[in-house]
């Protein structure tokens, strides 16, 4: 089985089918992650451009880390030393690029659209890393792994959003990856932080976030990002904080079992405190490491890779060889 | 032209709004003015014959909204290659906006815009700003925009945000009798939005401008003008919520006309899926509720005129992130093809009324000469095939600029020929003699 599209621009379109392959897949390259040589040949020759035009440094270790574990040429291009300072447009960046012959490109960019710009530009295949509010399909797959190792499904989990949802791709990534795999979702968030309509996803909403908490499986805490008081989002992170602020004494009504996630990075004592980041129901750091094998196995699939136990055992293969 | 000449447009569908004709007849044009109309003319000697059997024959067509961008933007469009564009799109008449650079704010900026007008093939009326530079703070020299032959006022591509500066210049205006022509919106409200505010905008990530910025500046700019007893015309009307006002306004006998484009009457924010940036503007496309609004305002006269805001932009400025992209779409060259294929094809105006909506109106808002079938009018006419099937190409087009987003839409209907002054100005196909 293969992925339908030679990119990957966002989880809306995108099949249980194709999720599910991407979760299989992200399964047998985290096993290679256990091994003491953690490389395979799957990417080797080709060439990946990590374009960052949005400063990240989490989400870019991890591509370029699976990357390299894919054993890829990686060169990568981030704002601050680019041409993007002298003037230089999107279009013109993708000329150069698609000049320079690449083969997959990851980016990320404070536009939404410059991925669909790209893909609709470069014989590249293209790989969205967030665009602006739009998707962060890779976190939101990542997310979806960490769950299913944890309840071994997805099917009938109800998940709970709480953050700044207007402003976030990876809700937006999340919501759509989630309903697809059957998993019940609701947002929680002030009014203010609320995109208009965002009832019609499919989602339950929530001002409050008692309630919200009440029954949830998974709570993803999302950043507030401190300049929504100074855009007249919010009075007060202070305020935000009392209402919204996961803490241990919020989760005291919650279901057994409760699973905290946070796509990084954290604000601690904002939306989430220490003790809840750090406690037993957190699965942060499950996510960072998730992230470099879900990241594999898409880059893997959209070279050509194609998914399946077969391949697996064709992968382990040739590692041995090695 | 030569005073004498002499041309005789044979059996066409003639459709006259002002008069309520429509029927069969001969069009005899002589000096530049309608000679005689009537069934079976007989033929002078040497009159050159335009054989319309099969054709409408209406008034000429008046776009009373486009941006040529001369001065200051020749490479996106100039007033020659713009005029060439509308009467490839079967105008003989065209206002233009004066958000130009610089603002078509004093009579020599007026004047300016009328000399370069002078060879084109079709009419150009200039329409002057409403504050000095679109600033919002001081008013132009109305007496003198309108004796160097301005036949309205607006700062449109921006609202006149300040209620008692726009109080004044409905006022002042009223004195010329031109109308203050408004593009309503709340800059406050519609933020750094790049498209409508709704679950599309939602879903794509993109920031919103909600219906609400056009709304209440359409409430407020309304009672300002039946307060100063002015005369007030909306541009680009695109909400269902504003066309509610207007309808009431209307009913009360306020005196405000609108527009409305054929964008907004053909596409919704649906169209923005995919990042087009040929489906970015301002105002944006909207709902299926505005989309349903905007057809029913102009079927029942709510909204007078079809006007295309014909917007102008260079490729490198609109081959660029949605976020950074300008606002705008060409018109010209397809307004009158979506007219016929969206509106009259699917019954919601009759020919007639498309005629009113293209022709008559705009012509009766800005007070222009012409637009009837007439002896002695000006012979300025549109020469329409409805049944035209055509592909929309748009490197064909005339414009300087590209950004359409209706390249490859199949239409039906458009100009077969135009003619200003008695002259055909334009021919689809040349063996039409």
């Amino acid at each position: 089985m293969k992925l339908k599209s030679r990119h990957l621009l966002g989880l809306e379109e995108m099949s249980a089918e194709e999720i599910g392959l991407i979760l299989e897949t992200a399964e047998s390259f985290k096993e290679i992650l256990e091994r003491p040589i953690k490389k395979v040949p799957a990417l080797r020759g080709l060439t990946v451009a990590n374009l960052f035009f949005e400063p990240s440094t989490r989400t870019r270790f991890s591509f370029e880390l699976a990357e390299k574990r894919l054993s890829a040429d990686t060169v990568s291009f981030s704002t601050a030393s680019s041409s993007v300072k002298k003037g230089e447009t999107l279009m013109d960046t993708v000329k150069n690029i698609e000049a320079m012959k690449i083969d997959q490109v990851v980016i990320r960019h404070s536009a939404p659209g410059a991925p669909h710009f790209l893909a609709a530009n470069i014989g590249a295949s293209v790989i969205n890393a967030g665009d602006g509010a739009h998707e962060h399909p890779t976190q939101a797959l990542l997310d979806l792994f960490t769950l299913r190792q944890k309840y071994g499904r997805l099917d009938g989990l109800r998940v709970v959003i709480v953050g700044d949802i207007a402003h976030s791709r990876v809700a937006r990534s999340d919501i759509w990856g989630l309903k697809t795999m059957g998993a019940s979702v609701a947002v929680c968030a002030p009014k203010t932080l609320l995109p208009l309509d965002v009832s019609q996803m499919g989602v339950d909403v929530f001002i409050d976030l008692d309630p919200a908490i009440e029954g949830a499986d998974v709570i993803n805490v999302l950043r507030l990002q401190r300049e929504r008081q100074s855009q007249g989002l919010l009075p007060s992170p202070r305020e935000y904080h009392r209402r919204y602020g996961v803490t241990l004494e919020r989760l005291a009504g919650a279901k057994k079992g409760l699973t905290i996630m946070h796509p990084g990075p954290i604000n601690r004592g904002l939306e989430i405190t220490p003790e809840v980041a750090d406690g037993p129901y957190s699965v942060i750091l499950d996510q960072v490491l998730n992230g470099v094998a879900v990241r594999m196995a898409v880059l893997f699939l959209l070279s050509g890779g194609e998914g399946g136990i077969r391949e697996e055992a064709e992968v382990r293969g040739e590692a041995g060889i090695q | 032209m030569n005073p004498s000449k002499m041309l005789l447009i044979r059996s066409g569908r003639l459709i006259d709004p002002e008069s309520g004709r429509d029927e069969q007849a001969d069009v005899l044009i002589r000096g530049g003015k309608i000679a005689s109309v009537g069934k079976r003319i007989k033929k002078p000697e040497g009159t050159e014959v335009f054989d319309a059997k099969g054709l409408v024959v209406a008034p000429g067509l008046v776009d009373m909204h486009v941006h040529l961008r001369e001065p200051g933007r020749e490479d996106e469009e100039t007033i020659l290659s713009g005029v060439q564009a509308a009467v490839a799109g079967g105008f003989t008449a065209v206002a233009c906006m004066p958000n130009t650079e610089p603002a078509i704010d004093t009579q020599e900026t007026v004047r300016f815009v009328r000399q370069q007008a002078e060879g084109a093939p079709a009419r150009v009326y200039p329409i002057g700003a409403v504050t000095r530079g679109r600033r919002g703070e001081e008013l132009t020299e109305m007496a003198d925009l309108t004796a160097a032959g301005a036949v309205a006022v607006s700062d449109d591509g921006c609202e006149v945000v300040n209620a008692g500066i726009l109080r004044r210049a409905l006022e002042y205006a009223s004195m010329f009798d031109i109308p203050v022509i408004s593009h309503c919106e709340d800059p406050m409200l519609s933020g750094t939005g790049v498209m409508h505010e709704g679950y599309l905008s939602t879903v794509l990530g993109l920031r919103g401008i909600p219906a609400v910025s056009e709304e209440i500046m359409v409430a407020r700019d309304i009672r300002l003008a039946e307060f100063a007893g002015a005369r007030l015309h909306i541009a680009h009307v695109s909400s269902a919520g504003s066309v509610d006002l207007i309808r009431m306004a209307k009913a009360r006998g306020i005196r405000v006309t609108a527009e409305a484009t054929p964008h907004h009457f053909t596409l919704t924010d649906e169209a923005v899926r995919g990042y087009d940036t040929n489906t970015k503007v301002n105002p944006p496309l909207r709902t299926a509720v505005d989309r349903q609004a905007i057809r029913d305002g102009l079927a029942d006269g709510t909204i007078d005129c079809v006007a295309s805001d014909h917007a102008p932009h260079s490729s490198e400025e609109k081959e660029l992130e949605y976020d950074a992209a300008p606002f705008g779409m060409l018109g010209l060259e397809t307004s009158l093809g979506l007219v016929l294929t969206e509106l009259v094809a699917t019954g919601v105006l009759s020919l007639t009324d498309a005629v009113a909506r293209m022709s008559t109106n705009p012509r009766r808002i800005l007070g222009l000469d012409g637009g009837v079938l007439r002896k002695g009018a000006p012979a300025d006419l549109t020469i329409i095939d409805p049944k035209a099937r055509w592909t929309v190409d748009r490197k064909a087009f005339r414009s300087r600029s590209r950004n359409t987003p209706f390249d490859g839409w199949e239409l039906t209907g458009r100009a077969e020929a135009t003619i200003v002054g008695g002259r055909i100005v334009f021919q689809r196909s040349p063996d039409k003699k």
